[in-house]
């Protein structure tokens, strides 16, 4: 079968690499329909897959489909790549995030340039690249990947100040990826060695064994942790988000709010809370009030944006500022919330996008204060923003109910006053979700809602299924749960209980 | 020993046929001949052929280093010279001339590579720096120039007269009276006063050479007054040769008693670094930038001495193919063009597609981003100095001002792909298509040797 030539992983990483720069020959007529195709394509693979795990009957924490190919020997570094239930998780929202955000590309978004399409999937093939890897060198090499083909994306394609936001972007992330290369080649160094040709390893399962003193995993911790919370973005280190997210155009803002972040929060539970138990065990507390604090302020700011596009970016921040505590509350249940809200997040605020840019392409307008009634005009808009928001504001029978009720129990586990304070940020998400909804859609219909027109069909699918996906995670998230559980014991095997 | 006599041969053909060319273009083919000529040569003598058998009394050590280094440095300057063996014309009449001192300070390369006694390599340098001087001012007419090559030359002289006076030194406080760096290192177990003061001096000298700070103040008035082309063989062979002799010299002679002066060079990374990097945002001409930018590559090179392992051999054989290739690749671009400036690149893309995307690539690896050889190189020399486990915060430096490179960088890459281009500024850039071959090879290569430093590093194990 398929997974007897070609590694599932393999597949996910070659198929988008191998259009994407196919696509930047193409005249750029065919080139959507076949960006489609392909993505379709690795969408397919990806759900293949899902057929060939045994979660039950496979002791083995990594992987399901692994492989490896001598690359660099002599430093004990090999192209390996594998999936775990979170791999699968994210490989899946990755390929199902794709398609959709391709449906939804515009000739206006992309001013008819195939090379838009080409780095598009180039960017997926980077992103894919990071959830599967097992090397930590390649892992860092992926990591570094995805962020090239979206700088020119970014750059390239958007608003006025897209240049400088997208720099600012560029800038953060490379100082945090490089933090972590230097903590990468330190743990190395002090890796057990699982070949004759080199001392060291960058075997992921090398690191997991690798023994640090609690003074080194302090200082390390420090390095992985400033390159994941650049690029979840965790306050303080969320400055760039905002004005990047306002100046992209809106597949590349869908790409990067609804995957790429997810690479931050990935990094965490794999490369971070079993590499250094001690250091996380030390600094749990302080990170989650970090996490909980940022929360509280990007749903405060969140109120008060008057810009769709501003306003969706404070509402990420505030969700992935959750998320990440329930990571550091290092108990099932809060992880098994966390990896549940990766997917649900990565389906809700892609909705929510594609809502913003209807409004943005129908009406030209994306300022709060100036739409009102949009519902009027529109109907089937507003039905969809509504379940939307509802989802974002988790409510039951909406995907988002189960993970966040499972990460604040997980929160509340830990400590009770830091759920208290998550719990504020939950009914502040209603506030201004609600608030939003109200003051564009509903009430009298301006002038400027009176040009609202009717959907493409683009993205009258699109938004089918992220309803779709919605509701059916909101009713019967079991198999998602049944799909990581492995992977949420594995690493809390490797943290200390308390 | 071929590298060195055939380069030297060669030079001397080279300046004897300026009288007999009578093309400008002929001296082109003849230095690309050469150059071919002693790329083999040296090949030859790593799987064991050498041509002459020259008694050197054990003055010079051809060991695998130093031969893979030179080849190294040799098909980087066939690249050079494929790529603006042309351009040789734009700075005088006296094209085959240029080309002789080039071959001269190939055979001093070839020397700094194999020295064995600090005689050697005292010969080597001033046989590399002398036509290089000549070099900085050959553009006769040109008053930035000739002051470059001044300033260069009288800087290099005091610089050269503090080496000498180390060598003496060190030639005195070694209890066996001997110039022979191995035997050096022999003779000392602690350090004394002399070689204290002669390794200090030597260190300036040879600090000076590679442009690291504080002894760097030369380097962005001399990178940027001398013409382009010559600026670009200065700034990446020339160097990389100083610090092959810098680190032959400190490993053999001064390993053992390497965390005695560390700190020395540790405080000179820093610096170099931090003056390197962060003068080089504030720079509008993309050439002074890269001078900038050189001196911050001199300071990640400097790793490689502050760890003294196998890890930083390797390192700083991988960084010297990175470098060359890359700054020679986005040199060769800027000599193509009339505006040496920022805005000069605005709209590239739109122009010229195709120099556009490959120096997209060679700034990328200068930056040191994943898939191009700038990233391995720095991943090595990083790599070399978390072994070596003094001073980590140093690393951690390291990578932010690495991190701020990222800002210049960047600025060159927005202005070619993101900026609109300008009306009247390097309008008509005219490239053969050979040129385009060429440069995209270049840009492959960096690539390859991204996604695989075994294509170099294996050899100094074959």
């Amino acid at each position: 079968m398929l997974g007897t030539y070609f590694t599932f992983p393999e597949l996910l990483i070659w198929i988008p690499f191998i259009t994407g720069l196919i696509a930047f020959f193409m005249n750029s007529k065919g080139v959507k329909t076949f960006a489609i195709i392909s993505s379709l394509a690795t969408l397919a693979v990806s759900i293949i897959s899902l057929f060939y795990i045994d979660v039950a009957h496979h002791p083995e924490f990594y992987y399901y489909n692994n492989v490896s190919y001598v690359w660099m020997p002599y430093i004990g570094s090999s192209f390996s790549v594998g999936l775990d239930g979170m791999g699968y998780l994210l490989t899946f929202l990755t390929s199902l995030a794709f398609p959709l955000i391709l449906l939804v590309t515009d000739k206006k978004d992309r001013n008819n340039s195939s090379s838009f399409i080409g780095l598009l999937l180039l960017s997926q093939a980077g992103m894919m690249g990071v959830f599967v890897a097992t090397d930590a060198l390649l892992f860092y090499f992926f990591w570094e990947l995805a962020l090239i083909p979206v700088y020119f994306l970014s750059s390239k394609w958007g608003g006025e100040k897209k240049i400088q936001a997208t720099f600012k972007f560029f800038v953060y992330t490379f100082f945090g990826s490089l933090l972590m290369l230097v903590g990468i080649i330190y743990v190395y160094m002090h890796t057990p060695s699982l070949s004759q040709d080199s001392a060291h390893s960058f075997y992921i399962n090398a690191f997991y064994n690798t023994l640090l003193s609690p003074k080194e995993q302090n200082w390390l911790f420090w390095l992985f942790f400033i390159a994941f919370a650049v690029k979840i973005p965790l306050f303080p280190f969320h400055t760039w988000q905002p004005s990047l997210y306002e100046q992209s155009n809106y597949p590349s803002t869908i790409a990067m709010s609804s995957v790429m972040v997810k690479m931050g929060l990935f990094g965490l539970i794999r490369w971070l809370l079993p590499i250094f138990p001690a250091a996380v065990a030390k600094h749990d507390h302080f990170i989650m009030a970090l996490c909980i604090f940022g929360l509280l302020y990007a749903s405060c700011i969140a109120l008060y944006q008057n810009d769709l596009k501003r306003f969706v970016a404070w509402t990420s921040i505030a969700h992935l500022g959750l998320i990440a505590a329930a990571i550091f509350s290092s108990n099932s249940l809060g992880l098994q919330g966390v990896m549940l809200e990766m997917l649900n997040h990565g389906i809700n605020i892609l909705g929510l996008w594609v809502i913003v840019d209807i409004i943005e392409k129908k009406t030209g307008v994306r300022k709060i204060s100036e739409l009102s009634g949009l519902a009027g005009k529109s109907p089937a808009l507003a039905a969809f923003l509504l379940i939307i928001a509802l989802a974002n504001i988790a409510l039951p029978l909406t995907n988002s109910f189960i993970s966040e009720f499972l990460m604040l129990n997980g929160i509340f586990d830990f400590n009770k006053w830091y759920a208290a304070f998550a719990c504020l940020g939950v009914i502040l998400s209603a506030v201004y979700m609600l608030s939003m909804v109200q003051k564009t859609f509903f009430g009298k219909t301006n002038q400027v809602a009176e040009s609202a027109g009717k959907m493409s069909t683009g993205q009258y699918i699109v938004l089918c299924a992220v309803v779709a996906g919605i509701l059916f995670l909101g009713i019967y998230p079991e198999p998602v749960i049944h799909l990581t559980q492995s992977t949420v014991t594995q690493i809390l095997s490797r943290v200390p209980l308390k | 020993m071929n590298a060195i006599i055939l380069s030297a041969l060669w030079g001397v053909v080279m300046m004897f046929g300026g009288v007999f060319f009578k093309k400008s273009t002929t001296p082109k083919y003849w230095a690309i001949a050469g150059i071919i000529i002693i790329l083999a040569g040296n090949l030859l003598e790593f799987f064991g052929y050498p041509f002459f058998n020259v008694d050197t009394k054990g003055m010079l050590h051809f060991d695998a280093f130093g031969l893979v280094f030179n080849s190294v440095a040799f098909i980087s300057t066939l690249i050079f010279f494929l790529l603006n063996g042309k351009d040789f014309e734009k700075i005088g009449m006296h094209v085959s001339e240029y080309f002789c001192l080039l071959f001269f300070v190939l055979c001093g390369l070839s020397i700094l590579s194999s020295f064995n006694t600090l005689l050697m390599l005292f010969l080597g340098i001033e046989i590399l720096s002398i036509p290089l001087y000549i070099l900085t001012g050959s553009e006769k007419r040109n008053l930035k120039g000739n002051e470059a090559s001044l300033k260069y030359f009288l800087m290099g002289a005091f610089s050269t007269g503090l080496m000498l006076m180390g060598i003496a030194l060190i030639y005195g406080g070694n209890s066996l009276g001997s110039f022979y760096i191995d035997a050096i290192n022999l003779g000392t177990g602690h350090l004394s006063v002399l070689i204290g003061v002669g390794l200090v001096l030597i260190l300036v000298a040879m600090a000076f050479k590679v442009s690291a700070a504080p002894f760097h103040f030369w380097a962005p008035d001399v990178y940027d007054g001398a013409p382009a082309v010559i600026t670009s063989f200065m700034m990446t062979i020339a160097k990389v040769a100083a610090f092959v002799a810098f680190f032959r010299l400190f490993s053999t002679s001064f390993g053992s008693m390497h965390y005695q002066w560390q700190t020395l060079i540790v405080i000179i990374t820093a610096a170099t670094l931090l003056i390197g990097n962060v003068t080089a945002v504030f720079q509008i001409s993309v050439k002074r930038m890269l001078a900038y930018s050189s001196i911050s590559h001199a300071g990640f090179m400097m790793f490689t001495l502050f760890a003294l392992n196998d890890n930083a051999k390797e390192g700083l054989l991988i960084y010297t193919a990175a470098y060359c290739l890359a700054t020679i690749g986005i040199f060769a671009v800027i000599i193509k063009m009339s505006d040496y400036s920022i805005e000069g690149f605005n709209g590239l893309a739109r122009r010229q597609p195709l120099l556009a995307i490959t120096s997209v690539i060679f700034l990328l690896s200068l930056t040191g981003i994943p898939l191009t050889a700038g990233f391995t190189a720095k991943f090595y020399v990083l790599m070399a100095a978390v072994k070596d486990g003094h001073q980590l915060w140093l690393v951690i430096f390291a990578v932010i001002c690495a991190a701020i490179s990222a800002i210049y960088y960047l600025r060159v890459i927005q202005a070619i792909y993101f900026k609109e281009p300008v009306q009247g500024v390097n309008e008509n850039i005219q490239v053969s298509s050979s040129f385009e071959w060429m440069l995209t090879i270049t840009a492959g290569l960096i690539i390859l040797l991204g996604i695989m430093p075994g294509l170099v590093i294996d050899w100094l194990y074959y």
